[in-house]
């Protein structure tokens, strides 16, 4: 013992104070907080997300309509990169030596771990990738990785299928989830469908290491989800009809659609000028996206169902199936039509024929005056023309006019049938009648119709009183498609109504406007149409359907200044017709002159031509 | 003689410092096996792995071990100074014969192995500070004496500093507490704290700022201490002494410290944050140990260790496996082994009878106590990054046999306390 033992009590105190210093803070970093194992999953969990492939689309005879190819992107471990042939890769890439450092720097710069794997180059080329995968060992740190996208092999029905694209912030922000660098489908089927059409993403969990080398599964996978591969979908399109529509619509603008009457399935949805839709896939959208956009032509505009034109004479079998039933003529009410008509001081003009018409002969040679009386009575009929004008309102819109049906396609225009409303602020309450509004008997005016539309009502005739909501998609693999495309929605107009119309439809085809449509043995039943608009010439329409007692396909056409609905449109389509029934169009001639019009204003050059290659 | 020498060493072993040695070295293995373990060679005793070649080192320490305890008691003291001059040798000539590791030249080749002789010159010095100071005539408030005692430690560690190995070096300040325990003033410690608290606030404030710091605490201090010339010329002498400590510390920082050090020390301030260089292994360090949580992971479960986020896991860095695998409820145990083990280690020096045994004890806790304040201090962040190993935990067999030496060679000094009379 010593005078200084006490100071075993000091050193031991400096002992038990550090240790306890030491407590305190691992307790602090272990227990209190939470960032350090935040940081530690950060470093070692990695979130592999697998995508599944996005489901296949077939037409109605299983062809394919898209499916998925392959695509490389060149990804890069940033800090993997060491004395590579910069040179070399440059070369291959096409891009410059500058360039490639830039983008080196940036992906070094933006994150804390250089270990994680980064885009480089997306979408490389095939002759890219193969140059590549030979020399890939040269270049440490490089490697390449596949995913999918979207290929087109018959090239057609751009607007039905619309394009899938990446998630932009607002869509991130809206449906949670998507992420960063998700593809989306942004038009068209593929954005209607996009849910089984995606299928469900997966997430493992995967430990790495330090030098971001997989090591084995996190927890055993407990934490991991399986993807779900995306549903492959029948299209109700048939590929055939709709490419040969789209040859036939080359050089015009316009819009063609063709629906299964007994089904409502659109048989053809075709906006004219149509484009390639691999042009908007991946690398060559960003390319392409702009140049389209600027048309004046609007290649991406879907015509068929965004597009309202006035129906014009098409619209007067409407007129004809209400008047009956609102009793104001019968099939054998006749009207004196002395080249139009005429009311104080307005006229309605007309083409010079035969006069008195009936019914079946006003359809057979699209007489105004029969339908400007027709409509006037229809109103006249009761008090006051507003409450006339509801019931003929009322009963347009039974043949699905002037609302969305809707479709199952993201964009669709209601059209318009004007409103009541619309005319009081127009005149004036109680200041407008039936010849203020006269051009409605006719097709013109306020009226606004989509070619869907016009298709369906032509549908409403020929399966004489109702139809079923037009639809793409007739079939989802493992699900059911929605009820609303099953029910039968009847119109307003008595069943007996329908055949005088019918049968004046079919004289069109065989002795009135739309001759040029006729052939052989089959049964066309039709209406031309010709729409004034303030645009430049006239609109040509035609709307048909047969056979005329079992409807297999009813169609509408609809030629952009085109002049004569009987000039264009009416051939074009009973060309349709022929492909659709009979597999084999045996006239060409006449598709020849079809095929080779050149309808395009001629200042418009569509830049899209340019777009392709 | 030596059989009946052997006997009474082995009943009057201190048996719990020997368990406790014997638990902290086998935690350290299997925390070795953790840190780097290697699905490939999944075998523990597998020697082409460090794991493997630990058990190889602990096997030889134990041998090592045993070697000490039949020594005679009476070697240590006799032949204290003739070993401190060898390693003086030894180190000089590693300077001139060594071979470079990482940057520092302290190791030496033999057979096949490297061994770094400054991990020995502990003991070496330890029994030489032991004998200076157990000289019955030394005398403390004698200048010389405090100067003598300096000079053995300071000698080897300049010798070390010259080395490139300036943590191992600053072990040997660990020794001021001894010469406190043997009769140095406590104002020494108070000094050394006010000067790491001077340091830091060097380095943290401009010098200018701080030295006018100090003269308005100087005047401050007269409201507590009456004026007199004598307190006067004190509390002068203390202002002027820190203020050229600040310029000191300052001139030193800029012109002396190489920039790794530089950096290092500024990382730990806070003063720069550089996760990607210096700063990188002590962020490593505290998301492994901090994502342990209360009860760990779980053994082999560790991600931050086993997957290299961390370096230099299973030597200077091996406390990081102890915080991610098993937690605060492992920490807490492996720290308070230690804090047993150090108290063990004053209880059994303070129930010596030679002067000599007593401070060689204390000079084995201080050294014990360095290198885990150190160690663990920096894993944890409270330390600049100083590569010295945690004791028996560690890989190496440098480390682990000359912490083997310096614990048996207490051990068998202990176990001979009988026999010693004065």
């Amino acid at each position: 013992m010593n005078v200084f033992s006490d100071r075993k009590y000091v050193i031991s105190a400096i002992f038990i104070t550090l240790a306890s210093i030491f407590l305190i803070r691992i307790f602090y970093i272990q227990v209190l907080d939470d960032s350090y194992k935040l940081a530690a999953n950060d470093n070692a969990l990695r979130h592999k997300i697998e995508y599944p492939e996005r489901g296949v689309i077939y037409d109605r005879n299983g062809k394919i309509l898209v499916y998925n190819e392959a695509a490389y992107d060149l990804m890069v471990i940033p800090k993997r990169v060491k004395k590579i042939d910069t040179l070399d890769l440059c070369n291959i890439l096409e891009i410059s030596k500058q360039e490639f450092t830039t983008r080196l720097n940036k992906l070094k710069a933006q994150k804390f771990s250089s270990f994680r794997p980064e885009i480089f180059e997306n979408e490389i080329s095939l002759e890219t990738y193969a140059t590549l995968q030979e020399k890939l060992m040269k270049f440490p740190g490089f490697f390449v990785q596949a995913r999918t996208l979207r290929k087109y092999p018959l090239k057609t029905a751009p607007h039905a299928l619309g394009y899938v694209g990446e998630v932009d912030k607002k869509l991130m922000e809206s449906n949670p989830y998507y992420r960063m660098g998700d593809n989306i489908g942004l038009s068209g089927i593929e954005k209607s469908y996009e849910k089984p059409l995606r299928g469900q993403r997966g997430v493992k969990i995967v430990m790495v290491d330090v030098y971001n080398r997989e090591k084995g599964s996190f927890e055993d996978g407990k934490y991991d989800t399986a993807s779900v591969l995306g549903r492959s979908l029948t299209s109700s399109i048939d590929a055939d009809l709709q490419e040969y529509g789209e040859r036939l619509m080359q050089n015009k603008i316009g819009a063609i659609v063709a629906i299964e009457p007994s089904s409502g399935e659109v048989l053809a949805m075709l906006s004219s000028p149509s484009y390639d839709p691999n042009l908007l896939v991946g690398r060559l959208k960003k390319k392409n996206y702009p140049i389209m956009v600027m048309d004046t032509t609007k290649p991406l505009y879907n015509r068929a169902t965004m597009a309202k034109y006035p129906p014009g004479s098409t619209f007067k079998l409407v007129n004809a199936l209400i008047g009956q039933h609102e009793g104001v003529i019968t099939e054998t009410t006749l009207f004196s039509c002395s080249r139009g008509f005429h009311f104080g001081g307005l006229t309605v003009g007309c083409h010079a024929h035969a006069s008195p018409v009936n019914l079946r002969f006003s359809i057979t040679t699209s007489c105004n005056s029969y339908y400007c009386n027709t409509f006037k009575n229809i109103l006249q009929k009761y008090p006051k023309t507003a409450i006339g004008f509801q019931v003929w309102r009322n009963h347009v819109m039974s043949f699905g006019l002037g609302k969305k049906f809707p479709i199952d396609l993201p964009q669709e225009s209601s059209g318009n049938v004007p409103t009541i409303k619309y005319y009081d602020k127009y005149h004036g309450a109680g200041r407008w009648n039936a010849i203020t509004v006269i051009s409605l008997a006719i097709g013109q005016g306020e009226m606004g119709v989509t070619p869907l539309q016009m298709a369906n009502f032509c549908t409403v005739i020929a399966n004489r009183g109702w139809y079923i909501p037009p639809h793409l998609i007739k079939k989802v693999e493992g699900g059911k498609i929605d009820s609303i495309y099953t029910k039968k929605r009847y119109t307003t107009v008595g069943r007996p109504y329908f055949d005088p119309v019918v049968e004046g439809m079919r004289n069109v085809v065989i002795a009135g406007t739309g001759r040029i449509a006729q052939l052989d043995t089959l049964t066309i039943c039709g209406k031309t149409g010709t729409a004034q608009n303030p645009h430049g010439k006239d609109h040509s329409i035609f709307i048909c359907f047969a056979p005329m007692n079992n409807p297999k396909i009813a169609i509408a056409v609809y030629v952009e200044n085109a002049g004569f609905g009987a000039t264009w449109a009416a051939p074009i389509a009973s060309l349709m017709l022929e492909k659709y029934l009979r597999r084999e169009v045996k006239r060409p001639e006449l598709e020849k002159r079809i095929e080779d019009a050149n309808l395009l204003p001629k200042k418009s050059d569509w830049i899209a031509k340019k777009v392709k290659g | 003689m030596a059989n009946r020498n052997s006997e009474a060493v082995l009943q009057n072993i201190d048996w719990v410092l020997v368990l406790l040695y014997l638990v902290l070295v086998t935690m350290g293995w299997f925390n070795i096996y953790a840190a780097v373990y290697n699905e490939e060679y999944k075998s523990i005793f597998d020697t082409s792995q460090s794991y493997g070649m630990q058990l190889v080192w602990i096997v030889s320490s134990l041998f090592i071990a045993f070697a000490i305890l039949v020594i005679d008691g009476e070697f240590f003291p006799s032949f204290a100074y003739v070993l401190y001059g060898a390693f003086i040798l030894l180190l000089v000539a590693v300077i001139f014969a060594g071979v470079e590791v990482k940057g520092s030249k302290s190791w030496i080749g033999v057979g096949g192995f490297r061994i770094q002789p400054a991990e020995f010159a502990k003991f070496a010095t330890n029994l030489a500070i032991a004998k200076y100071l157990s000289n019955i005539n030394i005398k403390f408030e004698k200048l010389s004496t405090k100067i003598i005692a300096a000079a053995i430690f300071a000698v080897p560690a300049l010798i070390i500093i010259l080395q490139n190995e300036t943590g191992s070096a600053l072990v040997y300040g660990s020794f001021i507490l001894v010469l406190y325990r043997e009769g140095l003033s406590g104002n020494f410690l108070v000094m050394g704290l006010v000067m790491v608290i001077l340091f830091i606030a060097a380095l943290l404030i401009n010098e200018n700022i701080l030295s006018i710091i100090l003269v308005v605490l100087a005047a401050c201090s007269f409201f507590f201490i009456r004026f007199k010339l004598n307190n006067a010329l004190i509390v002068g002498g203390i202002l002027i002494a820190s203020v050229a400590f600040v310029y000191t510390v300052d001139y030193v920082f800029v012109n002396i410290l190489e920039p790794h050090q530089k950096k290092r020390i500024n990382v730990l301030l806070g003063k720069e944050v550089d996760l990607k260089g210096a700063g990188y292994n002590v962020n490593q360090s505290m998301i492994a140990i901090g994502s342990g949580g209360l009860i760990g992971k779980g053994y082999l479960n560790g991600t931050q260790t086993k997957y290299n986020y961390v370096p230099e896991q299973s030597t200077d860095f091996i406390f990081c496996t102890v915080g991610e695998e098993w937690g605060f409820l492992g920490s807490t145990i492996v720290i308070g082994l230690f804090v047993l083990l150090l108290l063990r280690l004053i209880f059994l020096a303070e129930r010596q009878r030679s002067t000599f045994s007593r401070i060689y004890g204390y000079g084995l806790a201080s050294i014990i106590f360095f290198h885990l304040a150190i160690n663990i201090g920096m894993t944890i962040g409270l330390a600049p990054v100083v590569g010295i190993p945690l004791p028996f935990f560690s890989y190496g067999g440098s480390s682990l046999w000359s912490f083997t030496i310096l614990t048996f060679i207490f051990v068998r000094l202990d176990a001979y306390r009988f026999q010693i009379l004065r």
